[in-house]
């Protein structure tokens, strides 16, 4: 193993007593592309952001170049060799690429102390075209596609030597065109003994580009590679895992009648043509990509966005929902995917976010009710298992699955007859995840209609009557779910290229 | 909890209270009743526009213009009070507020409607409604002895030793304690600073709130501004200039959060008091009335940084506290 060029052992981290690595294995050698696999909440990005400095960990050896180091910032772990290029690219859209690549390394004149823009300009050039980019050093960053910003970030990876560079889920925003090209940079990185990892939800892309890879599940290591020697199968058997079956609670709940029917809802640039049933009482999960589309197709829905054409009924009458007040009326719910930033008022206390979606049942002739605030507070507080020292409490000072508790109590508070979750247990413990999934069950078994858009597969399957799978804004496949399993859905939510 | 007071408020007023005793060491006059119920005067008007101005910063904005609105509308009745004065005073009352919620709609309407950023839409309408005080006055004043007695001796007539300044600023502090902290629409005020987003998602109207709140801050300002000029005896083209940023002051020492989504009416009270004794006391122990700008400032400064390090040590405890309990 002379040319390891990072080996990171036994890595462990927890957040505020959560665990999210759980002695982590991995290991890198030069000229290597590794993929970094796992689902959402697997433990790459925490893993990534370790070695990047953002983190660090509470128990675990880093061995970088054959030396035991510690990361403590991400100045040392740049300086050391390590490039991050993250999902969405963080760079400054007002300034030139040259002044984008040598941000925070500026060369200084020897003589003088003022900065050598032309040396700058120079190497920037040098560094494009070893790139074969034809990209102007004095092009402002704004002017650039979202593939070239990545390319420059790739450039800004080379003229700070790096050794490793970490691409975090960096075609998610791309076409195929420009992955073809970014697979030529990562190519190119190969060839110059750079060390790649890379990070994407996208199977046929890691079976492309990757030579090796490693698995995470739930903060755990499973298992390592050569990509060669796997299939897409047996991959997806590790991402997966587990026997997840009885760990569902899976209560048959009687199917009532059509809620809502969205009939060839189109919204030019986002989603097109879709169709779907929801019936009183039923699970519908909605599983895709990252970017599929779905979380459109719910803020669509409950009148956040408006869409181009299509038609929603409700109850079987057509209805024109034009923001969330009217789709409130009408018994709908959204529970937003991020809860810091469309869920909850953090700096509001529990008792004043649950109640803030029923303000005018609470309120008598404009006077807010405070005994019947924190009698409703209380009835779903408690029912969702809300932990706090008391419904006084910030949110802002509670944990990530009791913030979304609170999103979640806030919403049924609501008593929606159509309830939409977007990732309901994205970023959450375990142990919190269990209590949602029942809460969801046992709404459903009171007839409550629900759409579960989530990006775990164990969940969709786990929780869902039917599932409707996204791919690129538009519907793939419908399944029943004593037809659906984890490689169908997979295939289908990737798309056309593997079916 | 957002809206009624709590440790920091109390911490707060504790500091005041030392402040106090300082001073009093080296004047002790300063703990006389009259100086006492001067300072109160002085910071009347202050701590009317101040909650003003509190309930717009909660909202994400901020209201530059309140000076110049101020000055408008104080222009405008003693300029009616000159040339009309069998006009009743209750009716010149009536018209500040009003030509005070016309201004505040304004900025509200601007914000809201042509969304202009507030620290734009109020530089904006800071030399509008500064410009057309010039207009109206042709430069000219309007001083003590244009006006009516009544006009004149109206903030200064007491009631059990008591102003009618003081009890109108404590009728305000009332009010809107009752309406921020009791009331629907107050609790979409904090709704809408402290998240938006989630906001917009329950239903609330983003819109209807900004232009509430810039325009119920107009109306205060505008009484604010018949209570100035008959209280100094004079309206002036230059009146209040530099006003709005001692209610933004008062605003930030009294605890309430720039970004928007916290403060308290009882905060701001306590801020505006502060910033009174502040103005009080240095003429009282003989600072140069050169230094005097320049101290106040320090000072303002220094109780902002002592609250935001005892804000950070709150919630550091709090976090370890959490960690813990997990």
């Amino acid at each position: 193993m002379n040319n390891c060029i990072l080996e990171m052992k036994g890595i462990r981290k927890y957040f505020y007593g959560v665990k999210a690595l759980e002695g982590v294995d991995f290991k890198i050698k030069t000229g290597e592309v590794h993929a970094l696999i796992g689902e959402n909440g697997a433990g790459k990005s925490t893993l990534v952001k370790i070695l990047a400095g953002v983190y660090q960990p509470n128990a675990g050896t880093i061995i970088f170049n054959h030396k035991s180091v510690q990361f403590l910032s991400p100045q040392i772990s740049q300086q050391a060799g390590i490039s991050a290029i993250h999902q969405e690219a963080t760079m400054f859209p007002e300034l030139s690429v040259t002044e984008n690549i040598f941000i925070g390394h500026h060369i200084r004149n020897k003589s003088n102390g003022l900065l050598s823009w032309k040396e700058m300009k120079d190497k920037t050039q040098a560094l494009l075209n070893r790139l074969e980019l034809d990209i102007h050093p004095d092009t402002k960053v704004k002017n650039l596609s979202v593939a070239q910003r990545h390319m420059v970030e790739v450039a800004k990876a080379l003229s700070l030597n790096a050794k490793i560079v970490i691409m975090d889920e960096p075609t998610s925003a791309l076409t195929i065109k420009e992955v073809e090209y970014l697979y030529k940079i990562i190519r190119k990185l190969k060839s110059e003994n750079k060390a790649v990892i890379f990070i994407s939800h996208k199977f046929e892309e890691i079976f492309e580009i990757a030579d090796y890879f490693t698995v995470l599940r739930d903060g755990k290591y499973i298992g390592e590679g050569k990509m060669a020697e796997v299939t897409m199968d047996e991959i997806i058997q590790m991402v997966i895992g587990r026997n997840l079956e009885h760990r569902y609670p899976q209560i048959e709940a009687e199917q009532g009648n059509t809620i809502l029917k969205v009939k060839n809802l189109t919204r030019i640039g986002f989603f097109k043509d879709i169709s779907f049933e929801l019936h009183q009482g039923e699970i519908l999960g909605f599983f895709g990509l990252v970017g599929a589309g779905r979380t459109e197709v719910m803020q669509t829905i409950f009148g956040i966005e408006a869409l181009t054409s299509g038609e929603v009924f409700i109850n079987g009458k057509k209805v024109n929902i034009a923001n969330p007040a009217e789709a409130m009326n009408y018994g709908l719910a959204y529970i937003p995917e991020d809860r810091q930033l469309q869920g909850t008022i953090l700096k509001m206390n529990i008792k004043e976010n649950v109640t803030l979606s029923i303000i005018n049942k609470i309120s008598r002739h404009f006077f807010l009710d405070k005994e019947k605030e924190l009698k409703i507070t209380e009835q779903y507080g408690k029912q969702i298992e809300i932990k706090a020292s008391s419904w006084q409490q910030l949110v802002e000072d509670l944990s990530g699955g009791n913030q979304q508790k609170v999103v979640l109590a806030k919403w049924i508070a609501t008593k929606p007859r159509i309830l939409i979750m977007d990732e309901p247990t994205k970023g959450i413990d375990v142990a919190t995840k269990a209590t949602v999934h029942n809460i969801i069950s046992e709404l459903a078994k009171q007839g409550i209609a629900i759409i579960l858009v989530s990006s775990e597969l164990p969940e969709i399957l786990g929780m869902s009557n039917n599932i409707i799978v996204m791919h690129e804004g538009a519907i793939t496949t419908k399944f029943t779910r004593d037809k659906a399993n984890s490689e169908n859905i997979i295939k289908a939510a990737i798309g056309s290229i593997l079916s | 909890m957002l809206v009624l007071p709590q440790k920091r408020e109390f911490n707060f007023f504790i500091f005041i209270i030392l402040i106090i005793f300082i001073i009093s060491l080296r004047t002790p006059s300063f703990l006389d009743l009259n100086n006492f119920m001067d300072i109160l005067n002085d910071t009347a008007i202050l701590t009317m526009v101040a909650i003003g101005q509190l309930m717009i910063i909660v909202t994400g904005g901020i209201d530059l213009s309140v000076d110049a609105s101020l000055a408008l509308t104080g222009m405008s009745v003693a300029l009616l009070n000159q040339h009309y004065p069998e006009i009743p005073l209750f009716i010149i009352i009536l018209i500040s507020i009003t030509i005070g919620l016309l201004l505040g709609s304004i900025n509200g309407l601007l914000v809201s409607q042509a969304k202009i950023p507030p620290v734009i839409t109020t530089l904006g309408t800071m030399s509008i409604y500064r410009g057309l005080v010039f207009v109206i006055c042709k430069g000219t004043w309007v001083s003590a002895h244009e006006m009516t007695e009544a006009f004149r001796e109206f903030p200064r007539r007491s009631f059990l030793g008591i102003s009618n300044l003081i009890f109108i600023a404590l009728l305000i502090i009332v009010l809107f304690l009752i309406f921020l902290s009791l009331t629907k629409t107050g609790r979409e005020i904090y709704g809408v600073g402290g998240n938006k987003t989630a906001a917009q998602y329950v239903g609330i109207n983003l819109n209807k709130i900004n232009y509430l709140a810039y325009t119920l801050c107009g109306g205060i300002t505008g009484l604010a501004g018949f209570l100035w000029v008959a209280r100094y005896a004079a309206a002036q083209s230059e009146t209040a200039i530099g006003f709005n940023f001692q209610t933004i002051a008062a605003c930030v020492v009294g605890g309430v959060s720039i970004t928007g989504g916290s403060g308290t009416v009882i905060g701001v009270v306590l801020g505006a008091f502060f910033i009174g004794i502040v103005y009080d006391s240095l003429t009282m122990i003989n600072v140069s009335p050169f230094w005097q700008m320049a101290i106040q400032g320090f000072i303002i400064l220094f109780a902002i940084i002592i609250n935001t390090i005892m804000d950070k040590r709150n919630q550091q405890l709090l976090l370890r506290k959490r960690s813990f309990n997990e």
